[in-house]
């Protein structure tokens, strides 16, 4: 058995059902992110292992404890939130040292907690502020010294980093990183922000519409997307529209009658709809890039600086493709006919 | 633009002429007991009469346990009713807005319908049961201020996310009350407290008509015996009122300044 281990988890609000089975084993000291857009169900499941919501249905046990049965405050896990939710009323130094007292730690076991955490978080000299005097980064690096001084078992992050501005969001999440794997603590970080799952997670759990549609490591979402929703979600891809000609021998035509052989055999059989997913980085100018060699008029042309990112119209697929910026080789203009290559093995067959 | 500041000049002098002119009058007159000369001739009797400390003290018990009581009773009902029930505020806000509402008259009525000797509990047939009683009137009269004041406290607060960061860190419900919420809106509670004792004070039906020794009956029974002494002691009785604004006014200042620091 994990180390937490959510089983056949379901939770209706009213007569929605938000979460639909959903399973999940995560290891100890492992990072987990929940991945997804708005309203797909991510925050609902942190908050039901948090303890804030009760199951419809389903288990959750860490360390093989059952946690459906036991209030929030019986749970023993760390919470860190959006709106950082320092209390107020308390210094720095009595925020983290709260969940001590609660729990009737000796006085100096509290201040040599609270001086780890701080020195943890490399906030040492401001014991004594308030947290209206600090900033919304400095708050949330203090909301994290809380939820760790109690050493919880679990880890619970939720959207910790979505109020604080571009750079600290950054710096706050590798920083969180370095001290998730200092201490080896299991963790789930809720995200909308797709580059921030993949940047610290060791696996993401992408959902979409209450479900987990894909677990992974980064490279694997990102390589390996299961479905539509997947590959859309997580950076940019095409997404062609095509229909099987020869599922045995792995041929598909786009609706303009050009043919895509991928050289491995596919599922269903002939005229079946089919979804093609490739990321912009495996498609190249010109016929070098790969067996599949294909023609197109430029859609538009995006300077990006470092990267050119251009669309080619193919019959009603528009296939987007990044290129580096070469001074000596100006890009192609609009409505000009280009040719455009890639690797079959590139093209991913999608999943609904 | 001059004109339209001329009269609201005149409509502000006319206010405070209107509201300043009685009390001033109220202030020379309780001056004037020494035939011919100003003195404090009437503070020092009311001052030394035996029956004013008694009922002042009286009463500022019982302010003082309306002020508990209201707390015990208003606080976690608020934060309950923000955090689990907002869809009965509107219904728990009407109910508290009630005692403005309906007479104390009315009330002592009912209580002394319902609580007479003859009742299954007969709360008047002794001194500590008609106290209690009247401590629960008051706490009703206060209801309004109280409520308002500690919701609108509570309102500046994420009391939901706060009650949850509380919670995953091991608090039960007392600890998160006590620790968490009850310090947060200490000053909205403080605001509150000073309005009900400046309520509990110079209240007069619910102790006249319970036949306990209040401030409010002493009144007027100086009012209705004494010539220059009800005039001091209406001055007195200002002053006090006056002193709980100011109060209010101060801690509502500090409050305000934590506030905006709170928002930077």
């Amino acid at each position: 058995m994990a180390f937490l281990e959510i089983n056949s988890l379901q939770k209706d609000f009213g007569s929605a059902r938000v979460v639909k089975d959903f399973d999940l084993a995560v290891e100890q000291g492992e990072f987990v992110s929940f991945l997804g857009p708005s309203g797909c169900g991510k925050t609902t499941v942190l908050r039901m292992v948090a303890g804030f919501e009760t199951p419809t249905s389903g288990s959750i046990h860490i360390d093989g404890q059952d946690m459906v049965s036991l209030r929030p405050n019986q749970r023993n896990i760390g919470m860190v939130f959006q709106s950082y939710a320092l209390f107020p009323n308390m210094t720095v130094a009595q925020n983290v040292a709260f969940g001590l007292r609660v729990a009737g730690k000796l006085k100096a076991e509290i201040r040599a907690t609270v001086r780890e955490m701080l020195a943890l978080i490399k906030l040492e000299e401001l014991g004594a502020r308030y947290p209206f005097q600090l900033s919304g980064g400095q708050q949330q690096r203090v909301a994290l010294a809380r939820a760790l001084a109690v050493k919880p078992d679990v880890l619970l992050l939720d959207e910790p980093l979505s109020a604080l501005d571009a750079k600290i969001r950054v710096s706050l999440r590798e920083e969180i990183r370095t001290i998730q794997q200092t201490l080896g603590i299991t963790t789930i970080f809720v995200t909308h922000d797709q580059e921030e799952a993949l940047s610290i997670s060791d696996r993401i759990v992408v959902m979409h519409k209450g479900r987990a549609d894909q677990v992974g490591t980064p490279f694997e979402i990102y390589n390996h997307p299961a479905t539509r929703f997947v590959a859309s979600f997580v950076g940019t891809i095409n997404v062609l529209n095509a229909r099987l000609l020869e599922p045995e021998q792995g041929i598909v035509t786009l609706d303009d009658g050009t043919a895509i052989r991928l050289g491995r055999p596919l599922p269903g059989s002939s005229s079946d709809p089919v979804a093609l997913a490739l990321r912009p980085e495996s498609v190249a100018l010109g016929d070098g890039g790969g067996g599949i060699q294909l023609a197109g008029q430029v859609a538009s042309v995006n300077f990006l600086g470092s990267v050119i990112r251009l669309s080619v119209r193919l019959g009603e697929n528009l296939i987007l493709l990044d290129g580096f910026n070469q001074p000596s080789s100006p890009p192609p203009k609009v409505g000009e006919t280009v040719r455009l290559s890639f690797d079959a093995g590139a093209l991913r067959v999608l999943g609904e | 633009m001059k004109g339209r500041r001329f009269w609201a000049w005149l409509a502000l002098i006319l206010g405070m002429i209107y509201f300043a002119l009685p009390l001033i009058g109220t202030l020379e007159f309780s001056l004037r007991m020494r035939r011919g000369e100003y003195s404090l001739d009437a503070y020092r009797v009311i001052l030394s009469d035996p029956r004013f400390h008694e009922t002042f003290g009286f009463s500022v018990l019982m302010a003082l346990g309306t002020i508990v009581l209201g707390v015990l009773l208003v606080v976690p009902t608020a934060y309950w009713v923000r955090l689990r029930l907002p869809r009965w505020r509107p219904v728990i806000e009407f109910l508290t807005l009630l005692p403005l509402v309906i007479p104390p008259i009315v009330v002592v009525f009912g209580y002394i319908r319902l609580y007479n000797t003859a009742s299954w509990l007969p709360l008047t047939g002794s001194v500590g049961g008609t106290n209690l009683l009247l401590l629960f009137g008051y706490t009703v009269l206060a209801l309004p201020y109280m409520y308002r004041a500690v919701d609108t406290g509570l309102r500046s607060l994420d009391v939901a996310t706060l009650t949850e960061a509380a919670q995953s860190l091991g608090a039960g419900w007392i600890t998160i009350l006590w620790r968490v919420i009850l310090p947060n809106v200490l000053v909205a509670i403080l605001s509150g407290a000073f309005l009900t004792f400046a309520i509990v004070i110079g209240e007069f039906v619910l102790a006249a008509l319970l036949n306990r020794p209040a401030f409010g009956p002493f009144m007027q029974l100086i009012g209705a015996n004494r010539a220059y002494e009800p005039a001091a002691l209406a001055v007195i009785a200002f002053a006090i009122t006056w002193l709980c604004m100011g109060l209010i006014q101060l801690v509502t200042r500090f409050q305000k300044h934590t506030q905006i620091r709170q928002r930077q």
